[in-house]
């Protein structure tokens, strides 16, 4: 009995002990993980200026909204080859997210969404042989006009849901990741 | 089963073996407290103890008697007699240890001083929810409900207040962790539990002066007589297809070392709601409690040591990015991927490990006077795993370590008709948000010193009145460590207010060091009128102050379960409620009740409210920010019990709460729905069959303020203004359950089966205060088989 008595006293001191945490600041957490800056590029097929379509959210979740930039009108008719990259613009140096969602293909689907600014077709597949959607060919409306696009950047969807290897969204699950939206000028 | 008996004398006489003799003597406690209303009996002769203990039965036959001599509370003395002349017996009886048997009310004492009313659980109900929480097992309570985030963390409401509103004193420490917001439940395993009482109101002084909504007391088995016994209980579950296995050991003794060990282990796979399989709902929990006691003639010491650890996993389809996916969530009905069966439980996840170790010493100064020291540690640490993207998979989202001390020094003094009781305490308490998170922590780095002092002084005016007076002072300062971002400090309006509490500047963020030192005062009165042999009325008023805890204060962040961002604020005031209350109880009869009605008044009521919509990169998020209003809760609790006949029982529960936000006009958010349940019981007298139905129905909770708001969701690739419909609650539900029993005897151990199926109409509902109400269903039919074993 006396051998549990001291058992139960060790196992306080020994709890007491351990818990004694050393309060050392080790500084702001810079959050890793976030996406500050999704940026389209849209590379003329047989050469040209690229339209760059940029948002750029520098305090995170922060209370400032994104920054959101197009550098041009896309041109009626014409095929565009595509890129989505991610950034994290909070890190030093930038950190540049886009590798890791390419290595993690089978968990990652970007959709694009628009009002009807011509048509997008995925270039690239994970291992699974789903399409990711880091590169894609783009093909402007030959009616020109403004519009709007939605690039969304899934995380965990359902890749082999119904339509979503074709870019349908609707049935694909997950959670957003990234969302944002660039008002676009076909002429 | 031995009794002690003081004196047994007898006296000598001129024998005749026809003649008739008297019996007498004096019944009484330990440490000679005389026991009046004590039942003496020999055969069909009996009489009962006066208030000085003294007892006499006349015309006693000759020859060998039997006396039994018992007192509620106490161990039934029963010994043989050969009377042949008058006898004096004297009997001292010992406190009968209450394991294993239904809980002796303390209000059953002649003259009850105590004004509180304390509703206690049933050792059968306790046993019941061997394989839940105890959330899930206070529920059978009328005017407790139960806060959800999915089927396993669960936490107690009490007359619509919850978290830090409601402390849970465990072993006589106040459990630290389980205060902020609905995801931390109580850290406690129900199979260590002896006791589990909920006292309602802020008249339980002693133990803080904040209890606003109420208290909840478990306590361990205790056993003061010398004995060794054990007890098992397996548990399987059809839903979820796991099960629990606790076993119990007690070494009771009246002097001496006694002890107590109790290990519990569960492991459970998904749940399932009528309908689909809730993915990656599974949790697993190991727990350990302990204590070894000495007890000596004036005095008993003991340590104890509890070890609780869970892994709970939280349905993968409560994680969403943004309101999008949020307005899909709900509009949707169901997940959108239903996964199979599986006992793997993945990210969104909580780990949970919380050790509590104590040191009691209790001391007789005298006869009437006692004091108690206690000093308690406990060490909690909660990682929140989310799903996150490469090398950040397996490191948590949240990792706090909270470290409390506390002491208590408690005096009290029984003397003729007043009791008093003072005490100090003091905690120190430090916690530590981890950085190597890579995310903001909500709750910051912090250390927190308390301090309290207390007196109370309970007086029985006369057999059928007494009264009940405290008055309690606390002292708390806090000091956080807490980083800004800069556009967040400027846009909460901190700028050029709070400008004190910055230390640093690292570039896009402010280092800041706020301090908060406050000074509460609470005070109960309490009276308690006994009108028959059966029926008391018992009044309260409590005064109560709780201070903003660190998440209200200092949130600042994406809360990633329900797609919103939390701010807290360095402005918010300390809350003042006044809460009056009646109990009305009839406890004797074939038909027994409980009426409870209360109002509770509180100033500068702490809650979260949607403010406004924020753009990220993620896309929209609306913003929750915490505020203050002054609040209006009325409400009834009401519980009846009817021995309809010797066979049939019905139990009936209601409880119904009306809240207001008297500031702004209008309903009270997460406020518990009008509850009604009614259970029917059968018992046998053979091997105790017991059959029971019980049926529960939650209405629609139809006064709620209306949050909805519009969101900027992306419909063809345009951002389309969309509602966003997080207010209005689900409907109402009907549930029915099923419960039976029976015990039998192998050799010395008693073993009992029972059966239940939980939710017979495998019904589908969603409740109003489950958290992940608006995107799954609850869990559906359950069938349940557990076996106890008491040796």
């Amino acid at each position: 009995m006396k051998n549990f008595r001291i058992l139960a006293l060790a196992l306080i001191t020994i709890t007491t002990f351990s818990s004694c945490s050393s309060d050392n600041d080790s500084g702001p957490v810079n959050e890793e993980e976030v996406i500050t800056t999704v940026a389209a590029t849209f590379t003329p097929v047989g050469g040209g200026t690229p339209v760059v379509l940029m948002s750029r959210d520098l305090d995170g979740d922060g209370p400032d909204a994104p920054v959101v930039s197009v550098s041009g009108n896309f041109t009626a008719g014409r095929a565009y080859e595509g890129a989505v990259n991610f950034l994290n613009e909070l890190a030093n140096p930038v950190e540049e997210i886009t590798g890791e969602i390419q290595e993690e293909g089978t968990q990652h689907q970007i959709f694009f969404q628009h009002s009807g600014i011509g048509t997008f077709t995925y270039t690239d597949e994970d291992a699974n042989g789903h399409p990711i959607g880091l590169s894609f060919l783009y093909t402007a409306t030959t009616t020109p006009g403004a519009g709007s696009l939605t690039i969304t950047l899934r995380h965990q969807p359902n890749k082999s849901g119904e339509n979503v290897p074709e870019g349908n969204i609707a049935n694909a699950g997950g959670s957003t990741d990234a969302q944002v939206n660039f008002s676009v000028v076909v002429e | 089963m031995r009794i002690y008996i003081l004196l047994l004398a007898l006296l000598a006489g001129n024998g005749c073996a026809y003649s008739q003799h008297i019996i007498s003597g004096n019944v009484a406690a330990p440490q000679n407290k005389p026991l009046d209303g004590a039942h003496i009996h020999i055969e069909k002769l009996h009489g009962v103890s006066a208030p000085d203990g003294h007892y006499e039965l006349d015309n006693v036959p000759s020859g060998h008697q039997r006396v039994v001599i018992s007192y509620i509370g106490y161990k039934t003395m029963d010994t043989l007699v050969d009377v042949i002349a008058d006898v004096v017996l004297d009997a001292v009886l010992k406190p009968e240890s209450t394991q294993l048997e239904e809980v002796v009310l303390s209000e059953n004492n002649a003259v009850p001083k105590n004004t509180v009313h304390e509703q206690r659980l049933k050792t059968e109900t306790i046993e019941k929810y061997s394989n839940a929480s105890l959330g899930d097992a206070l529920k059978e309570i009328a005017g407790v409900y139960s806060l959800k985030t999915g089927s396993t963390i669960v936490k107690p409401v009490i007359n619509g207040l919850h978290s830090n509103r409601v402390p849970i004193i465990s072993n006589n420490v106040r459990l630290e962790d389980q205060q902020w917001g609905t995801e931390h439940a109580p850290n406690l395993d129900i199979n260590t539990a002896g006791k589990v009482a909920v006292i309602k109101g802020a008249s339980a002084l002693q133990y803080g002066g904040d209890a606003i909504g109420g208290l909840v007391l478990v306590e361990p088995v205790s056993v003061l007589k010398d004995t060794l016994f054990g007890r098992t209980i397996m548990t399987a579950d059809y839903n979820g297809r796991g099960g629990t296995l606790s076993s119990a050991l007690h070494q009771g003794n009246d002097k001496g070392w006694a002890w107590n060990a109790n290990g519990t282990f569960k492991y459970m796979g998904d749940r399932q709601t009528p309908d689909y399989v809730l993915s990656n709902t599974g949790n697993r929990e190991t727990n350990f409690a302990g204590d070894v006691k000495y007890i000596g003639n004036t005095y008993d010491a003991s340590v104890s040591y509890s070890f609780y650890n869970a892994t709970i996993g939280i349905a993968k389809e409560t994680h969403i990015g943004n309101v999008a996916d949020l307005v899909r969530a709900i509009n949707n009905g169901q997940p959108d991927v239903v996964e199979p069966f599986t006992y793997t439980i993945g990210a969104p996840r909580q780990e949970v490990l919380h050790h509590l170790a104590k040191a009691n010493f209790n001391k007789q100064l005298d006869n009437d006077s006692s004091l108690s020291l206690q000093y308690a540690f406990q060490l909690n640490n909660r990682k929140e795993y989310d799903l996150r993207r490469g090398d950040f998979a397996n490191i948590p989202a949240l990792d706090l370590t909270l470290a409390t001390h506390s002491v208590n020094a408690d005096w009290k003094q029984e003397k003729d008709n007043t009791t008093l009781k003072a005490g100090l305490s003091g905690s120190a308490q430090f916690n530590d948000a981890s950085p190597d998170t890579g995310i903001r922590p909500l709750i910051p780095t912090y250390d927190k010193y308390d301090a309290g002092v207390y007196g109370i002084a309970s007086h029985s005016f006369s057999e059928t009145l007494s009264g009940e007076a405290g008055l309690r002072y606390d002292f708390s300062h806090m000091s956080a460590t807490k980083y800004y971002q800069k556009t967040r400090w400027n846009s909460l309006g901190y700028n050029g207010v709070f400008d004190r509490f910055i230390t640093a500047d690292y570039g896009s963020q402010w280092l800041t060091n706020p301090e908060f030192t406050y000074h509460n005062i609470s005070a109960s009165l309490g009276i308690r009128k006994k009108f028959s042999a059966d029926i008391d009325l018992l009044a309260n008023a409590g005064l109560a102050m709780r201070n903003p805890n660190p998440s209200e204060l200092f949130s600042d962040g994406l809360h990633h379960s329900n797609g919103t961002i939390e701010l807290g604020n360095l402005g918010i005031k300390k809350e003042r409620a006044l809460k009056l209350s009646g109990t009305l109880l009839k406890t004797g009869g074939a038909f027994r009740f409980e009426a409870t009605p209360y109002l509770n008044a509180i100033h500068d009521f702490i809650y979260l409210s949607p403010t406004a919509v924020e753009y990220t990169i993620r896309g929209t998020f609306p913003v929750y920010n915490y505020r203050q209003d002054n609040v209006l809760m009325a409400g009834l609790d009401l519980h009846t019990d009817w021995d309809i006949t010797k066979r049939f029982r019905h139990s009936f529960n209601f409880a119904y709460v009306h809240a207001d936000n008297t500031t702004k006009d209008e309903p009270l958010i997460d406020m518990p729905p009008l509850n009604i349940s009614n259970t029917i019981r059968y018992t046998t007298d053979w091997q105790s069959l017991f059959l029971e139905l019980r049926s529960e129905a939650i209405f629609r909770q139809t006064r709620y303020p209306n949050n909805d708001f519009y969101a900027d969701v992306p419909v063809n690739g345009v951002l389309t203004p969309t509602l966003v419909n997080i207010s209005t609650p689900p409907p109402g539900y009907h549930l029915l359950h099923f419960i039976s029993g029976m015990q039998f005897s192998l050799g010395k151990t008693l073993a009992s089966v029972n059966f239940s199926i939980n939710n017979i109409f495998n019904t589908a509902y969603r409740d109003y205060l489950n958290r992940q109400r608006l995107y799954t269903d609850d869990i559906g039919r359950n069938f349940q088989l557990q076996v106890k074993l008491n040796y």
